[in-house]
């Protein structure tokens, strides 16, 4: 039989022996088992339903503001005819900036701290701890280095989408650094060795067999560093100024908003019908991320290899 | 390899997703006036203004789609010290220029225009619950003074002491021009306010609703139009004027000046520099047309006919080439 | 590297005239790629010097105006408006009392849960435990903000009872904290279940065989031996919810209090960066700079508390692998 189930069998006989021996437990341990089981139970759905009277609430306050023109309206001065789209068309143009600049500067990363790196090296481990304390930097830190370096200092972008895009880049970089040195770590070290053994550069090996077969991991862990970045206000309320935007930007050197601050801004207005139409951003934007997790996890499950 | 398709499909549908956005999605108004302008209008400043020029920026957007109006709320005075810097085309403003700023702006080289374009009726309001209907500006002051130390309603004096709720005091911050008015009329000095349990919205008006409302001893100050938007959560006070009558804040008395000292004009200051281009020249003239349309919609006070017939004749001057040279009005 | 020696060597040892495995030149192309890619690993570098620099400038700036100890010390804010005064205390003290609750909150829950996966699991109730954690991490801040001001405060203003004072205001902090509170859950849970899950199981089953109880090997084998673990993922919660603005900028205030309260509103010191951001941020000027010295701040406390939880981490992964 297998050696796990030995071993609960002879525990079981052990504990068995053992409680005959002692004669009974101390009084009261069932109850007290029992009752330390039902608080455990308490705490989880306390998570449980606190995760679903916040999406419940913000569905049942948001619904009857839910419509089509929800994503074809822009900003406009009366709540009722206000959509999203100015922030829609502003949150992809802002990620697509961050695609682009933390795909290959993150897995660059990546494959050098797995593949290159001495690990003995000072300097290595360095890079190592900084990347995991970046991680964990609260993110209007991220927006006041935009404000202070970016948009004005020595960059000096201005409040341009461009700036926020590489605000986020920045911020997003290191978990999309961890997800991919994990990617890339699942693979199994006879890869290397067979094709370094066929006489491959590491380079080669690198980009012909480790890189291919890390890619669905990556993708998963870029896609949820995006999911992420769509998420976030903080640093946007720092880097993209007008709070009245009422265009769609055309192109990175634009104004812009992005939907999370927009879903603040509206939620900021007192008037009921601005709270509503915030609730009902929020579900659009709940949507959108479900959207894009599911799909992390389909390709996961889909592409993931067993070795 | 399957997974290389569907990993190129990806971006290739955000892709997708860009262009039919950025192509579609536009609104496809019709210009009425014939000739569109485009480029684009950097507008900041007062919080109170805001919601004026946020709605004449949007219609003017309707009906010139290349042109884009970003209004920002840095408050009068940051407005100012943008604009003097050359940051902006036009500042909204609460109050006037000051000399300061006026000095800043000449430094720069940059020079203004003033044009009033609403009137407004400063309204302190508190939460309806309060029995409270008017207050002199010195009672006020016991609550918003710099050296104020009252903590509920039945500290201050001469009112009903029954109502004894603990006060829930708002306040925007310095760079406001409502600020700078308010201070000046009800503590007597320019800038001196309480700063002990005070809840210092900085520009966020709807945070002093929303906090006034929820809160039986709330009380803050703002613009008329915010009171106007909202008044089932709110309650204005009445004003004793100088002449000791209980004045509320309405279109009727602060056109007539009978609400004092809390009745103010509203202005936006053009640059010289912006007035160049047509895209500034069409919108600041499309403000005044809209005026009449916008002002009953965005809740604010209209100007007298006087007053109207001043602006119109300022901007006029303005476009035919003349116009005065940094000086307000 | 050593792979390619190993294989050669062996072709030697074997007797065979091997062939080359090395490339007949030296292959600058690999350096240079080399290059690149650490190029790209120093780029984290960067961020945190820039990160440093932006903040440190303008922080100077503001200390030749601005004593250090009345900054650290004092206990009025008043950057705005005068007379102004820059203590940071109740900054300091708002941020406090809006972690505590949530502390309050996910401590418990947090724990609850992780003991529940390592300890009891059955996979019915993992099946929706884990999903929920994860989303529980994935959502907004923004929908947490309008969670507290919209559910949590009207729901503690209609219950709360009498004989704790007056009902909590419209903006409070204990709204906000509760709401951190169930944002931070997740991070709590899975630091601690990976504690927990790394204590061998050869201690668990010695406890069982000597007849203890689930809950005592629980309570008394493995959240010990997890400990180092556990204090991480609560100092790694401290610090995500001292940095988080959204929540208290929706729901907690923004009046400087020098209360440790629940009810009344305060001002964290990240909600009063997103209001100077949302104003006024135009300048150099003193007002600006108070952005930078408070975001040190915030900077460092955060950065002490996430070296200390890596530290901890350490240590239990040390003992056990």
């Amino acid at each position: 039989m297998p050696g796990s189930q030995r071993v609960r069998l002879a525990t079981a006989g052990a504990r068995a022996e053992t409680v005959g021996a002692l004669g009974q437990q101390p009084a009261g341990e069932r109850s007290r088992s029992y009752a330390f089981h039902a608080l455990l139970l308490l705490m989880l759905s306390v998570a449980v339903l606190g995760l679903a009277i916040l999406l419940i609430d913000a569905f049942v306050e948001g619904l009857p503001r839910f419509g089509i023109d929800l994503f074809t309206e822009g900003t406009s001065a009366l709540p009722e005819e206000s959509g999203f789209l100015n922030a829609i068309l502003g949150t992809l143009f802002l990620i697509g900036g961050v695609i682009v600049m933390t795909v290959p500067l993150g897995v660059g990363a990546a494959i050098y701290l797995e593949e290159y790196a001495d690990r003995e090296r000072w300097w290595n481990r360095a890079i190592e701890v900084n990347i995991q304390n970046l991680a964990a930097v609260p993110s209007i830190v991220y927006g006041i280095l935009g404000l202070g370096v970016i948009v004005r200092g020595p960059l000096d972008l201005g409040f341009v989408v461009l700036a926020g895009s590489i605000t986020l880049a920045l911020l997003v970089l290191p978990t999309v650094i961890i997800a991919a040195r994990e990617a890339i770590r699942a693979v199994p070290p006879s890869i290397r060795e067979g094709s370094l053994a066929l006489g491959a550069t590491q380079w080669q090996t690198v980009r012909r067999q480790v890189l291919p077969a890390s890619i669905p991991g990556i993708t998963t862990g870029v896609i949820l560093a995006i999911s992420r970045a769509i998420g976030e206000t903080a640093p946007l309320l720092l880097v993209g100024a007008a709070v009245f935007v009422s265009f769609n930007p055309s192109g990175f050197f634009d104004g812009y908003t992005v939907l999370p601050v927009q879903i603040f801004t509206y939620f900021s207005r007192a008037q009921d019908e601005y709270i509503v139409l915030a609730a009902a951003g929020i579900i659009v934007m709940l949507a959108l991320l479900i959207a894009m997790n599911s799909f992390a996890i389909w390709l996961r499950n889909r592409y993931e290899q067993k070795w | 390899m399957k997974k290389h398709k569907l990993l190129v499909a990806f971006p290739t549908v955000l892709a997708l997703a860009f262009g039919v956005a950025a192509c579609g999605g536009d609104d496809e108004a019709s210009s009425a006036s014939g000739e569109e302008v485009s480029g684009e209008l950097a507008v900041d400043g007062s919080s109170t203004v805001a919601p004026l020029t946020e709605q004449v920026g949007a219609l003017f957007q309707e009906e010139n789609p290349d042109t884009r109006v970003t209004v920002g709320t840095a408050g009068t005075g940051g407005g100012f010290e943008r604009f003097c810097a050359g940051e902006t085309d036009i500042s909204d403003a609460s109050r006037q220029i000051e000399p300061e700023e006026e000095k800043l702006c000449q430094e720069n080289g940059v020079e203004f225009e003033e044009i009033v374009v609403a009137n407004d009726a400063l309204s302190v309001v508190v939460n309806p619950d309060n029995p409270v209907t008017c207050m002199s500006p010195d009672q006020v002051s016991e609550i918003y003074g710099p050296d104020a130390d009252a903590t509920s309603w039945g500290d201050i004096q001469g009112l009903d002491a029954e109502y004894d709720e603990e006060l829930a005091i708002f306040s925007p911050g310095s760079d406001s021009g409502t600020f700078d008015y308010f201070t000046e009329a009800v503590n007597g000095e320019e800038g001196k306010s309480r700063t002990q349990d005070v809840n210092v919205v900085g520009e966020n008006d709807n945070a002093t609703v929303t906090g006034v409302a929820g809160d039986p001893g709330g009380i803050g100050y703002f613009g008329f139009s915010f009171f106007n938007e909202n008044q089932d959560q709110l309650k204005a006070l009445e004003i004793e004027n100088e002449d000791g009558e209980c004045v509320a804040p309405a279109e009727e008395t602060t056109q007539d000046g009978s609400y004092n000292p809390l009745g103010r004009q509203l202005y936006i200051y053009p640059s010289a520099e912006a007035l160049q281009r047509p895209e500034v020249q069409e919108f600041i003239q499309f403000y005044l047309d809209s005026l009449g349309e916008v002002i009953p919609q965005a809740g604010f006070i209209p100007l007298t006919d006087e007053q109207l017939s001043e602006s119109q004749q300022n901007v006029e001057n303005l476009l035919s080439g003349g116009g005065g040279s940094g000086q307000g009005g | 590297m050593e792979a390619r020696d190993a294989i050669a060597a062996s072709g030697l040892a074997a007797g065979t005239p091997r062939p080359r495995l090395e490339a007949a030149r030296p292959r600058y192309g690999e350096r240079v790629i080399k290059a690149l890619l650490a190029l790209c690993a120093v780029l984290s570098i960067v961020t945190t010097v820039a990160i440093v620099v932006s903040l440190v400038g303008p922080t100077v700036e503001f200390f030749r105006e601005v004593g250090i100890f009345d900054f650290l010390f004092g206990t009025n804010w008043s950057p705005t408006i005068s007379p102004e005064s820059y203590g940071v205390l109740p900054l300091v003290i708002g941020t406090l009392s809006v972690t505590l609750w949530g502390l309050i909150v996910a401590v418990p829950v947090g724990l609850g849960a992780a003991i529940y996966l390592s300890e009891y699991a059955r996979p019915r109730v993992r099946k929706l435990l884990k999903p929920t954690l994860e989303v529980l991490a994935g959502v907004p801040t923004v929908a947490f903000g309008f969670f507290a001001f919209s559910f949590v405060t009207p729901v503690i203003q209609d219950i709360w009872p009498g004989f704790l004072g007056d009902e909590p205001n419209v903006f409070n902090a204990g709204a906000a904290g509760l709401a951190i509170g169930l944002l931070i859950v997740p991070i709590i849970a899975s630091i601690s279940e990976d504690a927990m899950s790394a204590v061998p199981a050869g201690l668990r089953e010695g406890a069982y065989a000597l007849g203890a109880s689930k809950m005592r090997v629980a309570l008394r084998v493995v959240f010990p031996a997890a400990l180092s673990g556990v204090v991480a993922s609560i100092v790694l919660g401290v610090s995500r919810a001292v940095g988080e603005t959204l929540v208290v900028l929706m729901a907690a205030g923004n009046t400087p209090n020098l209360d440790l309260t629940f009810s009344e509103s305060v001002q964290a010191i990240t909600a009063y960066i997103g209001v100077v951001a949302t104003g006024d941020i135009s300048t150099q000027s003193l007002e600006y700079n108070t952005i930078f010295a408070v975001g040190l701040l915030l900077f460092v406390v955060t950065l002490g508390m996430n070296l200390l939880s890596i530290r901890l981490v350490r240590r239990y992964r040390e003992v056990y692998e």
